[in-house]
């Protein structure tokens, strides 16, 4: 028989309705391989009975002949960012600990009412800020990648979704929520050999997820195949009055409509994403990428989107300006951690928390938001950055008068080293070159394995597309995945 | 305009006060501004309040369209100019009663911008000159929750339950020129968004409260530094930190010292203001588009609803009392200084004119003068506002149209609405029941006049030797005698006749 | 625009965060490093161009007034680190 937990989302769910397995024996397959793999830190807290109950609920709506939800029997990860009901929420810090939401976040509360099932809450960045899940304040995440050639050193999964693209590429569960601001899903994804979308913003509420950025956070889908991922953002995707920035559309049939055949569309290749001493092996991969891409029928053509080299610093701006205003609320009195030294008075309390509580990157951040944010620095800094966002989404604007996609890489090289980008801040924020500026646009991106590299690391290719194109940008990821055959999974050492 | 003679007299000279007033006035609404609890007064600790209010992980903030309507609607009535694009802002500090760390306001982009308020520069002459005080902006913005000090020694205790209510803050340009004009200003402004309907102007439950800005100034010089005195919450209180602001400033000034820019509190038991401990960064609130709202876009169908529902308001008709009605102009001024009395005024007219089939010109002077005689004048004995009047517009009316055509008198009026207050009685069953109703009856009145004369011979003779001032005593003596009753113009006539 | 120590422990304070002389002396360092290379947006010519304001066109939505949340105490009060009489208890504020 095979493994269970080698199934795709699509697998298990077909596999489950056909009567294969039940959904139990799914949920115990995950929930040992979860158990086992303490190792990579991929969870905060796991959750077995909640994955339990949930298939033993869809094993008995089958049994009855009761209509099944999209996800009945199929058990995930659940990033934990995300608010859940009578279960810890930390966003990974110690601000968070022992936190017990009494509400479901809006994504979470409609994968649980498809069926899903909760393997546990996975680890992340402190605040989902980081790309390497080295912030998070429950130790970091490890890759269950190794390099090649007996090079045991611990890899970084990515960040800020590193608990749910380890978990996923460790088969500790078929299929995860991540959130991304400035690349936080497909970075994690392209390190790891999986695939995720961010889709446009607005598309899944942000209603119960800890908030980074508001105007940059979103939810998406991370799985090994990109029907995996149509599954699951068609769960998670909807109109929520609860969320202003909510967008009231209908959510389409993405899974009904994937194609790989990509004729009558452009395939648009930024010329700025090919900087002087881009990593050769991420060049010769982007370089595959548009042959695959032309193989599927699309014709490609090389676009411009000038404004790119300044992407980076309009998000680290804009993210920490709204960070620091967003992580106000953490100051000891409703919920979470309170430092109170003796004597102190209100200020002084909050002053201790948020000193205790916040781990140094966060605090990073808050302060570079509070500076940017400043009397006599607002119009210099945050102002300006919100024009040149503006620059950047009319670059995307007009390319996509000349085609219907972009192709880059995802990140600039393969998984890096635990520990080796940590001193410098700003080395592990180039990390984000290539996912931040479609962050900025709000507009739909994925990330879809392209090859091994020759350390035998995963790396990715990027599909971002027109606003709410989501389709165009699976369909394109799909005929990747096709062509690229990625089926490298790492061996398992934990 | 006409400029303010008030003057403070310093050692050095007069000095001119300047006032500015930024008025804060709780949006009628059921609903808080961002979150679906309920904004109702007095309920017990944190249970209006939602997970939103509280600032719960991941919460949202979603409009309520009425606190956007009732601000909108506020500022016709104030002829501002309205911004069919607005956007909020967060206002950046920490404290106790803020979850948030934010309070979601409007700087940089205000709903309703440039209007003006006229207000009388002497309150008790109506016919005195008016001014007009600008006004900056209103824009709409959160409440913060409330801090107990006094249940424990060592803790302070948070109540939720009016973080998120809306609010609307009306900036006033530094117009006010005395203590006068800023209570006054205050007054007229209540009595706008009552007659909108868009605040209760309860100040005491705090559903209106000011923070008055104060400088002073050498007349002709430019503005001097200010201070603002936060959460006055009376008009008497306004004027009187306007007073004792402006004197210290002086004192300070005349000193030789400065006047610091800072926030001060109003103390109404000493009746003194004091600086309140500084808040280091105070000035640096870091206001930024909130990024979890968009801007907010009026059309044109909302904004002619909004304009569509306004009433009539206080200017307006008082203009229509004096014009049309033929009111003077204390009475116009009385009856429209706030919304109540000039509903229940407009509900006696509408009810007079309509049972008297009159126009409501014709009856407008008899009702006004009833309502802020009679009326008022047992309320006041009473202890009873209008609207605890036990006696209601319709039965009012009815009392007066029973004057107006004959059926009582006007003495007898007064006893009928005595029983109809002590009883509850309609004017017209009391009239019945106590047989008060006027006679004019020729034959009896005829009989009487007689009598009175027979009685008074030496009077007739006197009279008709020319003394005509005492025709009176002939006529009261008449209507003594038929007990008040009988149509006192027919009385009139007959005793003329009787005297020849 | 370089920042000093002072600076730092400016925006620590601003942040409400309390950092010790050696945090605060570490950071200057690092957060100039990364103000500085964001300073370079100031070369982006950007005239004629608006801030933008909403990621994605969309239009703020209004609610109805109606009461739909609150009575929800026990909730509120849950995960307060200190809470009595229904109220929540932080250090006693001098005004």
């Amino acid at each position: 028989m095979t493994d269970l937990t080698d199934l795709t989302v699509a697998d298990i769910r077909d596999g489950f309705r056909a009567g294969n397995f039940s959904a139990r024996e799914v949920a115990e397959a995950f929930n040992s391989n979860v158990a086992a793999a303490k190792a990579l830190n991929a969870f905060i807290v796991e959750t077995p009975e909640k994955a339990l109950d949930a298939a033993d609920a869809a094993d008995k709506a089958k049994a009855a002949g009761e209509p099944l939800g999209a996800l009945a029997g199929v058990p995930i990860g659940m990033k934990d960012l995300f608010c859940t009901l009578g279960v810890q929420t930390t966003a990974a810090s110690h601000m968070l600990e022992g936190f017990v939401p009494t509400y479901e976040s809006t994504v979470s509360g409609k994968l649980w009412a498809a069926g899903a099932g909760m393997l546990g809450k996975l680890n992340l960045d402190q605040f989902a800020m980081g790309s390497s899940n080295e912030t998070s304040y429950f130790g970091n995440v490890i890759s269950p990648w190794r390099r090649g050639g007996g090079d045991n050193a611990a890899l970084a999964p990515g960040g800020s979704s590193g608990g749910s693209s380890a978990a996923i590429a460790a088969r500790l569960c078929p299929a995860a929520t991540g959130t991304d601001t400035g690349g936080s899903i497909r970075q994690p994804a392209a390190f790891t050999g999986i695939s995720g979308i961010k889709p446009t913003y607005g598309r899944c509420s942000r209603w119960g997820i800890v908030a980074f950025a508001s105007s940059l956070d979103q939810a998406g889908p991370m799985a090994r195949t990109v029907r995996d991922n149509a599954i699951l953002l068609e769960v998670m995707s909807g109109f929520d009055p609860k969320d202003s920035t909510s967008l009231d559309l209908p959510v389409p049939q993405w899974e009904a409509n994937l194609s790989s055949d990509l004729r009558g569309k452009k395939v648009g290749v930024p010329k700025e994403y090919r900087p002087d001493g881009l990593n050769a092996e991420i060049a010769a991969l982007w370089d595959r990428g548009i042959e695959w891409l032309k193989d599927a029928g699309a014709e490609v053509v090389e676009v411009s989107l000038p404004h790119t080299q300044y992407a980076l610093p309009t998000y680290y701006i804009i993210a920490p300006a709204e960070a620091s205003s967003n992580l106000a609320r953490y100051d000891g009195v409703r919920y979470g951690q309170r430092d109170l030294p003796d004597g102190a008075g209100l200020q002084d309390m909050y002053a201790a928390t948020r000193a205790a509580g916040f781990g140094p990157e966060v605090k990073r951040r808050i302060m570079i938001g509070t500076y940017v944010l400043s009397a006599g620095f607002y119009d210099a800094y945050y102002t300006q950055a919100q024009k040149v966002r503006a620059l950047i989404a009319r670059d995307f604007e007009l390319a996509f008068e000349k085609c219907d996609l972009l192709l880059t890489p995802t990140a600039p090289s393969a998984s890096f080293a635990l520990g080796e980008k940590q001193a410098d801040p700003l080395a592990m924020y180039l990390n984000d070159v290539f996912t931040v500026p479609a962050s900025l646009a709000g507009l739909p991106a994925m990330a879809v394995p392209g090859g091994l590299d020759a350390a035998g690391l995963p790396i990715g290719l990027q599909i971002i597309g027109k606003a709410l194109d989501e389709q165009t940008v699976l369909n394109a990821s799909l005929a990747i995945e096709e062509r690229a055959s990625f089926t490298a999974r790492p061996d398992k050492w934990w | 305009m006409t400029e303010s003679t008030y003057r403070i007299q310093g050692a050095t000279g007069e000095w001119e006060v300047v006032v500015g007033l930024e008025v804060h006035a709780q949006v009628t609404s059921n609903a808080k501004l961002f979150s679906g609890a309920a904004t109702a007064f007095g309920a017990e600790p944190n249970t209006q309040v939602s997970l939103v209010d509280a600032a719960m992980p991941g919460m949202l903030p979603v409009p309520n369209r009425e606190c956007i309507r009732q601000a909108v609607r506020t500022g016709m009535a104030i002829e501002a100019q309205i911004n069919k694009w607005s956007r909020f802002d967060r206002k950046n500090y920490f404290y106790a009663d803020l979850p948030q760390g934010y309070q979601i306001s409007q700087l940089y982009h205000p709903l309703v911008g440039e209007g003006q308020i006229e207000i009388v520069l002497d309150e008790k002459n109506p016919e005195s000159s008016t001014k007009t005080i600008g006004i900056e902006r209103i824009h709409v913005e959160q409440d913060a929750g409330k801090l107990m000090h006094d249940q424990h020694p060592t803790r302070s205790y948070v109540d939720l339950n009016r973080s998120g209510v809306a609010l609307m803050e009306i900036v006033s340009k530094p117009d006010m020129r005395s203590p006068a004009e800023a209570g006054t200003y205050l007054s007229k402004l209540r009595t706008i968004l009552r007659y909108v309907g868009s605040c209760d102007g309860n100040m005491d439950q705090g559903s209106m409260r000011a923070d008055v800005n104060v400088s002073v100034r050498k007349p002709g010089e430019p503005f001097g530094t200010r201070t603002e005195t936060k959460n006055v919450n009376s008009v008497r209180f306004v004027m009187a930190v306007v007073e004792h602001e402006a004197s210290r400033q002086v004192d300070v000034l005349e000193a030789g010292g400065t006047v610091v820019q800072e926030t001060r509190l109003y103390d109404p038991d000493r009746n003194e203001t004091r600086s309140m401990r500084s808040k280091e960064d105070a000035h640096d609130y870091r206001y930024f588009p909130d990024p979890d709202l968009l801007p907010l876009e009026l059309d044109d169908a909302f904004l002619e609803e909004c304009r569509q529902s306004l009433p009539e308001l206080p200017d307006a008709k008082r203009r229509r009392y004096e014009q049309d009605l033929g009111l003077s102009a204390y009475n116009a001024a009385t009856l429209t200084a706030d919304a109540d009395t000039a509903r229940w005024f407009e509900a006696l007219l509408a009810e007079g004119a309509r049972i008297q089939k009159k126009s409501e010109g014709e009856v407008a002077k008899a009702s006004a003068n009833w309502l802020l005689s009679e009326l008022y004048g047992a309320l006041n004995r009473l202890g009873k506002s209008l609207e605890e009047s036990p006696v209601s517009p319709e039965e009012g009316a009815e009392l007066l149209a029973l004057v107006a055509d004959g059926t009582i008198s006007g003495t007898i009026a007064k006893q009928v609405f005595e029983i109809m207050l002590e009883t509850g009685d309609k004017p017209a069953k009391i009239v019945d029941e106590k047989g008060l109703k006027q006679t004019s009856d020729t034959g009896a009145i005829e009989a009487a006049v007689d009598k009175v004369l027979a009685d008074n011979a030496e009077k007739v003779a006197q009279y008709k030797a020319g003394k005509e001032a005492l025709f009176g005593f002939f006529v009261g003596q008449t209507m003594k005698a038929m007990q008040g009753k009988a149509n006192p113009q027919v009385v009139n006539e007959l005793v003329r006749k009787a005297l020849g | 625009m370089s920042i000093d120590l002072q600076t730092v422990k400016k925006i620590a304070s601003l942040s409400r965060i309390s950092v010790t002389e050696a945090e605060a002396e570490a950071m200057v360092p690092e957060l100039n490093n990364i103000l500085g290379w964001v300073e370079q947006l100031g070369e982006v010519d950007v005239t004629g161009v608006e801030p933008m304001t909403a990621v994605i066109p969309n239009r703020q939505r209004l609610r109805d007034d109606v009461v739909t949340d609150g009575n929800v105490r026990d909730k509120v009060l849950a995960n307060a680190p200190q809470a009595e009489h229904g109220f929540f208890a932080v250090p006693k504020v001098i005004e």
